[in-house]
C-alpha cells in the first residue's frame, strides 16, 4: 500500500508558554478534498505554515508521500510534490497570464536556468502550457496583464500557478476570500475541476463552499483537533455549533 | 489536440521580445550615422559603445532587478584588461575583446557573491564599494595600471587583421557597431531564453519564485556575470577605440552615468538602452562643452524630473503611446 | 612606555575620533533608513551643507564657533524639512530605484550649486582657540579637538537614545516605525513624525559635516565623495541600529586608520576589503534587526 500524500503525525508548537499546535494529527489520502476549519486564532496559519515548511514545529513529523519533510525548508518541499497557494495573491503582476504559468512550468520541468530557445519554441511545452490554461478555463485570458485583471480571475491564476507545479498535495489558503460573489462562479468551478489524482487541503471560512467541495473536514480549536469527519458528520454535529456560536473558547 | 491557432495564442503571449520593424529602423539609424556624422564620427562611436554598456546593465537591472551603483566595475574591469593584453600579450583586438569579458565576468562572479547574499540598501553599498574598490585597487597598483596618468602606449592590430584603426575613427565604428549589433542579438536570446523569463520573474516576486522551487539565487548570479561580462565588452571596445584607459572609467561618475542613461531610457525594455544612451551622450556632449558644473545641476534635475513624471522613461511613455493608438 | 606602543596608542584615539566623527554624519541616515525607509544618498550632501553654513556664519557674519555651529544645523534642518515635503514624498512607497536616482540627483544639484558659491578648494572651519592645540594624559599626546570630538558624538550618542528609549516622541517614533497603519489609527501623526524624523537625522549630519571638516575638508564634490563612507557605516552596522551605525563606524575608524598606517601601500583598500569581508560573514549587519 502506497504512502499517503500527507501526513501530520503529533505535531506540537509553543511559543513559551502559549500552545499553538497541540498534538495535530491528519492524514490526507490520494484524491482527497479536506477542508481545515476553526474559529479566528484556532492556529490554522500556524499549522499551514509547519505544512509547508515556513515554522518549525516543535514536536511530530510532517510525511509527503512517506517521506519525512519536517526538517526541509519550504523551497525543497516544493519539488517534493507541495503546493500551495496563498491569501493575498502572490503573482507575477507585470507578466501575462501565459508568462506566469510558463514560470511555473518551467520551474517544474527544470528549464528555469536554460540559455537557449525560447520555452514557445518547444512544441511539448506550448501544449502543456495550453493544456493547463484550458483546464482552468484561463485560455482566454493567456495574453493579458495580470495587473489588468480583475480579483477574482488573479485568485484563479494563483491556483493555477500552484497547479502548474503538478503537485501531489495542493494546499488552498482561503481561496475565495475577497471575491465578489459575481466573480466567484467561476472560481468555484475551478475548483470543482481540479485533478482528481492530487491530494487537496483548503483552508476556508466560508461554510458554502467548505461543505459543496469538501469531503471531509477538520475543525481546529485552540490549536488542537476538536473534531474529524464527513460533511453531514461535522455540520450537525452540536460541539461544532458551539464553537461558532460563542458557547466554547473562542479568541481573536 | 490543440489547434494551431490555440498554440499560437499562447506563443503571442510569450512573445513580446521578438524582433520588429524597430530593431531594422535602429541599425538603418546606425549605418546612415557612419555617412551622415562627419566629424561627430567619434562621438557616434562613443554612443554605439555607451549602448553597450547601458544593455548591459539593462540584463542586470531591468530584467533581473538587482540595483547597483557600481556598474563601472566591470566596465573599468574590460576597458583595463583589454589594454594591459594589448600592451603585454597581443595587440589583436578581437581577443582582447574576449579577455576583457572574461575578465569582467570573473569579477561579476566573485562580487556576485558578496552582493547577491544581501538585499536593498545594503546591495546598493555593496555593489558601490566593489567598485570602489577596484578603483583603489587600479591606483594603488600604479606600475601596472599607470594609475592617474591612465593606461597608454599599447595599439591595436588590425580587425581581422584587414581593417586597420584608422585616424578619421571609421575602423572603429564599424568595429563598435559590429560588436553591438552581436550584443543585441545575445540580449534579445537571453530575455527571451527559460532563463530570462526566470530573471523577469524573480524581478518581480523573488518569494514566489524561491516558492516555485528555482534556486534564485544562483540565477541571479548567472545574470549578472552575464552582464558583466557585457559591460567588460563595452569597457574593452573603450579602451581599444580610445588607447587609453583612465581611473574614471571604474569610477562613480561611469556608474551613475549609466544609471542615469536607463532611467532617461527605461529599463526592462531592451531600447530603454539605446534611447537613454543616445539622448544623454548627445546632451552630455553639447552640455559639458557650455558649463560642466552646471550640466551637473541640469542632470540632476533630469533625472528628478524623470523620476517623477517617468518612471517607465522614454521607451516606457512611447510604449503607452503606442498601445493606446492601437497597433498592440 | 615604547614609542611604538606610543604611536599605536594615539593612532588608536585618532581612529576612535575619526569614528565617532563618521557616527555622527552617519547616524542620521541610519535612523531615516530605520523610520522612513527612503534610500536616501543625499544624506552625505546635508553634512556638507551643515559644514558650508557653519562656515559662511564664522566668516562671513563674524560668529563665534560654538553658535555658528548649532545654527548651521537649524538651518540645515530646515532645509531637509522643506525637501522632504516636497521632493521625498514624491519617492515615498514606491520602488527602491526612484529613490536611489531621485537623490543622486539631488545631489548632484546641491553639488553644483556648492561649486558655483563656494568654490572648488578645500575648506574647513576654523577652530576656536579653546579647541586647539594638545594636552597630556601620561605619556601620550591627544589633540584637544579629537577629544571635543569624541566627547561630542558621545553625548549625542546618549542624547539620541534617551530620546529614542525615553521621551514621547520616541515612543511615537518607534510606533510609527513598527506599524504605521495602526499609529496612524491611535492618532499619531505619522507624516509629522516622519517630516521631524528627517530634519533630525539632516541636522545629525550638518552636525558631523561641521564639526569633523578639520578632517574630512569641505569641497563640492564632499557629498559624493564620502557618500561610500556613510554608506558602509549604516549597512555594516546593520540598517536602523543606532547601536549597530556606532560599532560600524568605531570598528571602521579605527581599521581606517591603522590600516594606512602600517599598510600604506594598501591606501584605502583595507577599509573596503574590511566592508566586504563583514558582509559575507553577516550580511545584515553587525546588529541585525
Amino acid at each position: 500500500m502506497s504512502a499517503p500524500p500527507l501526513q501530520l503525525v503529533g505535531l506540537c508548537k509553543q511559543y513559551g508558554a502559549l500552545s499553538v499546535t497541540r498534538d495535530v494529527n491528519l492524514t490526507l489520502e490520494a484524491g482527497a478534498r479536506h477542508a481545515l476549519i476553526g474559529p479566528n486564532g484556532a492556529g490554522k496559519s500556524t499549522l499551514v505554515h509547519q505544512i509547508t515548511g515556513v515554522i518549525r514545529p516543535n514536536a511530530g513529523k510532517v510525511l509527503l508521500e512517506g517521506r519525512d519533510v519536517t526538517d526541509m525548508p519550504a523551497e525543497k518541499r516544493v519539488k517534493q510534490g507541495l503546493a500551495r497557494t496563498f491569501q493575498i495573491n502572490s503573482l507575477f503582476n507585470h507578466l501575462t497570464v501565459g508568462e506566469n504559468i510558463g514560470l511555473a512550468l518551467s520551474a517544474h520541468r527544470g528549464l528555469d536556468g536554460r540559455i537557449g530557445p525560447p520555452l514557445t519554441a518547444r512544441p511539448v511545452f506550448v501544449e502543456e502550457a495550453v493544456e493547463c490554461l484550458r483546464e482552468l478555463g484561463l485560455l482566454d485570458l493567456a495574453g493579458r496583464r495580470v495587473s489588468e485583471l480583475a480579483y477574482g480571475q488573479r485568485r484563479q491564476i494563483e491556483i493555477a500557478l500552484a497547479l502548474a507545479l503538478k503537485p501531489r498535495v495542493l494546499l488552498l489558503d482561503e481561496p475565495v476570500a475577497g471575491v465578489p460573489s459575481t466573480e466567484g462562479k467561476r472560481l468555484f468551478e475551478l475548483l470543482e475541476r481540479l485533478p482528481r489524482d492530487v491530494a487537496v487541503l483548503v483552508i476556508e471560512h466560508d461554510m458554502s463552499l467548505v461543505f459543496r467541495f469538501a469531503r471531509r473536514i477538520t475543525v481546529l480549536v485552540e490549536g488542537a483537533v476538536l473534531l474529524e469527519g464527513g460533511v453531514d458528520e461535522v455540520r450537525t454535529d452540536p460541539r461544532v455549533r458551539d464553537v461558532y456560536l460563542g458557547k466554547r473558547g473562542h479568541h481573536d | 489536440m490543440t489547434t494551431p491557432s490555440l498554440n499560437s495564442s499562447v506563443a503571442r503571449a510569450f512573445s513580446r521580445h521578438r524582433y520588429n520593424l524597430l530593431d531594422l529602423v535602429l541599425l538603418g539609424a546606425a549605418v546612415a550615422t557612419f555617412f551622415l556624422a562627419d566629424l561627430y564620427l567619434a562621438l557616434a562611436t562613443a554612443v554605439l559603445i555607451m549602448i553597450v554598456f547601458a544593455l548591459s546593465l539593462d540584463i542586470a537591472q531591468g530584467y533581473g532587478g538587482i540595483e547597483t551603483l557600481g556598474h563601472a566595475a566591470f566596465f573599468g574591469t574590460g576597458a583595463y584588461a583589454a589594454g594591459l593584453y594589448a600592451m603585454h600579450v597581443s595587440p589583436e583586438p578581437i581577443s582582447g575583446l574576449f579577455v576583457g569579458m572574461a575578465a569582467a565576468a570573473v569579477v561579476g562572479l566573485l562580487s556576485g557573491l558578496a552582493v547577491l547574499r544581501t538585499a536593498g540598501l545594503t546591495q546598493i553599498m555593496l555593489t558601490l564599494v566593489c567598485a570602489t574598490l577596484l578603483l583603489e585597487l587600479a591606483n594603488v597598483a600604479k606600475p601596472l595600471t599607470m594609475g592617474d596618468d591612465g593606461l597608454t602606449g599599447y595599439s591595436v592590430a588590425p580587425v581581422l587583421g584587414l581593417f586597420q584603426f584608422d585616424i578619421e575613427g571609421r575602423t572603429a565604428y564599424w568595429y563598435a557597431l559590429a560588436v553591438l549589433v552581436l550584443v543585441y542579438a545575445f540580449c534579445k536570446f537571453l530575455v527571451s531564453s527559460p532563463l530570462g523569463l526566470t530573471a523577469q520573474g524573480v524581478r518581480e516576486n523573488p518569494t514566489r519564485m524561491a516558492l516555485l522551487g528555482v534556486p534564485v539565487r544562483r540565477r541571479l548570479l548567472t545574470l549578472y556575470a552575464i552582464s558583466a561580462a557585457l559591460g567588460g565588452a563595452a569597457g574593452a571596445l573603450s579602451a581599444q577605440v580610445n588607447n587609453i584607459v583612465g581611473l574614471d572609467s571604474l569610477g562613480f561618475t561611469m556608474s551613475a552615468n549609466v544609471l542615469v542613461m536607463l532611467a532617461l531610457g527605461g529599463t526592462g525594455r531592451l531600447y530603454g538602452a539605446f534611447l537613454g544612451a543616445i539622448v544623454f551622450m548627445l546632451l552630455a556632449d553639447r552640455a559639458a562643452a557650455l558649463d560642466p558644473t552646471n550640466w551637473l545641476a541640469a542632470l540632476g534635475v533630469l533625472l528628478i524630473v524623470v523620476v517623477r513624471f517617468a518612471p517607465t522613461g522614454l521607451s516606457g511613455c512611447l510604449a503607452r503611446w503606442t498601445s493606446r493608438e492601437g497597433t498592440q | 612606555m615604547t614609542s611604538t606602543l606610543a604611536t599605536f596608542l594615539s593612532l588608536a584615539v585618532d581612529g576612535i575620533a575619526y569614528g565617532m566623527m563618521l557616527f555622527l554624519i552617519s547616524v542620521g541616515l541610519t535612523i531615516t533608513l530605520g523610520v522612513m525607509r527612503v534610500v536616501n544618498l543625499t544624506h552625505s550632501a546635508f553634512a556638507m551643507i551643515g559644514g558650508y553654513i557653519a562656515l559662511w556664519f564664522i566668516q562671513r557674519a563674524g560668529v563665534h564657533f560654538f553658535l555658528a555651529v548649532p545654527l548651521a544645523v537649524v538651518v540645515t534642518m530646515a532645509i531637509g524639512a522643506v525637501l522632504e515635503r516636497t521632493l521625498y514624498r514624491w519617492v515615498y512607497g514606491t520602488h527602491g530605484l526612484g529613490q536611489l536616482l531621485m537623490t543622486i540627483g539631488l545631489t548632484f544639484i546641491i553639488t553644483a550649486i556648492v561649486k558655483n558659491l563656494a568654490g572648488t578648494q578645500l575648506q574647513s572651519l576654523p577652530l576656536p582657540s579653546s579647541l586647539q592645540g594638545n594636552f597630556s594624559v601620561g605619556p601620550l599626546t591627544l589633540s584637544v579637538y579629537r577629544a571635543f570630538l569624541i566627547g561630542a558624538s558621545a553625548a549625542v550618542a546618549l542624547a539620541l537614545w534617551l530620546g529614542i528609549e525615553r521621551t514621547a516622541f520616541g515612543a511615537r517614533l518607534r510606533a510609527a516605525v513598527d506599524n504605521q497603519r495602526m499609529a496612524r489609527c491611535v492618532g499619531i501623526n505619522v507624516p509629522a513624525v516622519f517630516s521631524a524624523t528627517f530634519a533630525i537625522g539632516c541636522g545629525l549630519a550638518a552636525l558631523g559635516g561641521a564639526l569633523g571638516s578639520p578632517m574630512l575638508p569641505l569641497e563640492p564634490y564632499y557629498g559624493l565623495k564620502y557618500l561610500v563612507i556613510v554608506l558602509i557605516v549604516v549597512a555594516v552596522g546593520g540598517l536602523g541600529s543606532l547601536r549597530g551605525s556606532l560599532y560600524a563606524a568605531l570598528l571602521l575608524g579605527l581599521i581606517d586608520t591603522l590600516g594606512r598606517y602600517y599598510l600604506p601601500a594598501l591606501g584605502a583598500f583595507v577599509i573596503y576589503l574590511a566592508v566586504l569581508a563583514i558582509l559575507l560573514v553577516r550580511p545584515r549587519g553587525l546588529v541585525a534587526n
